[in-house]
């Protein structure tokens, strides 16, 4: 370890392919919420937003569940990242990511018995969300650990974010209830399909039809006030 | 995946550093053996929270299908007949097991097993309460089940369609009408595969429990 710090004794940080540019932490914590968000620009974690969307509830849990396992281990694999050798990085950031997701797991089975059992199926696939890693590999892995965990939380809260668009849309229509309270009186006959996986692809194209229409705005904005 | 790496990989975190095998083996595994330390420790801290809870839901749902009963006593099945100890190297949550009901006079006043049996997604399980002199069902509840979100998961949500089997005997059949005979139940409308699962799950259960619990106190048992 000592001799890698020899190698390149003139910088302070040593030279990391690839690594994002300097910036301050509000804007490494903004990004992952607006401008760069897991789910809506990035399209990663496709998978569990669509398979656990269609309950407010269950958008909370797993946003804090991913939230939880992306600040630890962005934490740590930034703390560790001069230590663990490139060609082992994965093998790795895995085996950290997949032992924070357990104990996130084991946690809530113990104490939120009611969300585990909703959520269940959906915990040990947080090893394999793919923002997790993929924000290992870009992010924490490359820079200090404060700007990692800025960056684990804005992801985290933006996946969140995307989530809990996607449930309160799902749950209001699908269900006509929203965390669980009715919003309609009796008489509103609930749009099942929402809350089946064909509303899951529905939403996500809404969604994203959102996003693109909001984009396009912004950069057309920015034209005008160029020109 | 072999340790030696291509010129195609990306260049090593700090340039000209060479990295020996035996540096990556000892890198994974400490870390290896880290995340075991971790686990361990969370796993034990957790477990009894865990087990008190699922132990807590196991009796809740019992004393619903038993109508709440003054006491509660329980039977292991070791070997296909009942006893009253459990099987060695098994754990309370593991075993398989029939609670019985007794009144504040000790006498007995119902049975509860729990039975699966598959529906229109996956395995509908239930816990089924039950007369085991006569067959009649004093109550059920589902435990677990995946079935149509709207649909066939009314078989939990309905709450007009438990009280329907209410002192209905086993063997229950399923009709689409209204009736009042004492063995048949009206479905759920749009969700007949549904009903008739927790149908075969109770007509199960009362099929296999209720010779067991017979062979039990014919043997002496309490």
């Amino acid at each position: 370890m000592t001799t890698e710090l020899a190698v390149a004794p003139e910088a302070a940080e040593p030279l990391v392919p690839g690594a994002p540019p300097p910036a301050p932490l509000t804007l490494d914590f903004w990004r992952g919420i607006a401008d760069d968000n897991p789910v809506m620009i990035q399209m990663l974690g496709l998978c569990p937003t669509m398979a656990i969307s269609n309950q407010v509830s269950n958008g909370l849990g797993m946003g804090a569940a991913t939230i939880f396992v992306l600040v630890c281990s962005s934490f740590i694999i930034s703390v560790l990242r001069k230590i663990i050798p490139n060609e082992v990085r994965l093998a790795t950031y895995i085996l950290i990511i997949a032992t924070f997701v357990t104990v996130a797991d084991l946690v809530m089975q113990a104490y939120f018995p009611v969300l585990s059992k909703t959520l269940g199926p959906f915990v040990p696939l947080i090893v394999v969300n793919c923002i997790i890693l993929g924000r290992a590999e870009a992010f924490a892995g490359k820079v200090g650990p404060l700007r990692a965990v800025a960056d684990g939380l804005g992801q985290g809260l933006g996946f969140m974010l995307a989530l809990l668009i996607m449930c309160a849309f799902r749950e209001v229509v699908g269900s006509g209830m929203f965390l669980g309270h009715p919003l309609f009186g009796p008489n509103y006959e609930p749009q099942i399909f929402m809350i089946m996986p064909p509303g899951g692809f529905l939403t996500m194209g809404l969604m994203f039809l959102a996003m693109g229409w909001w984009g396009e705005r912004k950069k057309a904005r920015l034209a005008e006030a160029i020109a | 995946m072999s340790g030696h790496e291509h010129g195609s990989a990306p260049a090593p975190m700090v340039e000209g550093a060479e990295v020996s095998s035996v540096r990556l083996l000892a890198t994974l595994a400490i870390f290896g053996a880290l995340a075991g330390a971790i686990l361990a420790y969370t796993y034990g801290k957790t477990l009894p929270a865990i087990e008190k809870f699922a132990g807590e839901k196991v009796e809740a749902a019992v004393r619903e299908v038993l109508r709440d009963p003054a006491r509660l006593d329980t039977l292991y099945l070791v070997k296909d007949k009942l006893s009253r100890t459990r099987p060695a190297g098994v754990a309370v949550g593991d075993a398989t097991k029939m609670f019985i009901g007794l009144d504040a006079n000790g006498a007995r006043t119902g049975v509860a097993v729990e039975e699966a049996a598959p529906g229109f997604a996956a395995d509908v399980k239930l816990m089924v309460g039950f007369d085991p002199a006569t067959g009649a069902l004093i109550g059920f509840k589902v435990l677990a089940q995946t079935e149509t979100p709207g649909l066939g998961d009314k078989i939990e949500k309905d709450t007009t369609f438990a009280p329907r089997f209410n002192g209905k005997v086993a063997p229950i059949k399923g009709t689409k009408n209204a009736t009042t005979d004492a063995s048949t139940v009206q479905t759920i409308t749009g969700a007949t595969i549904s009903s008739k699962a927790v149908i075969k799950v109770i007509n199960k259960a009362v099929a296999t429990w209720q010779p067991r619990l017979a062979a039990f106190v014919k043997e002496g048992g309490q």
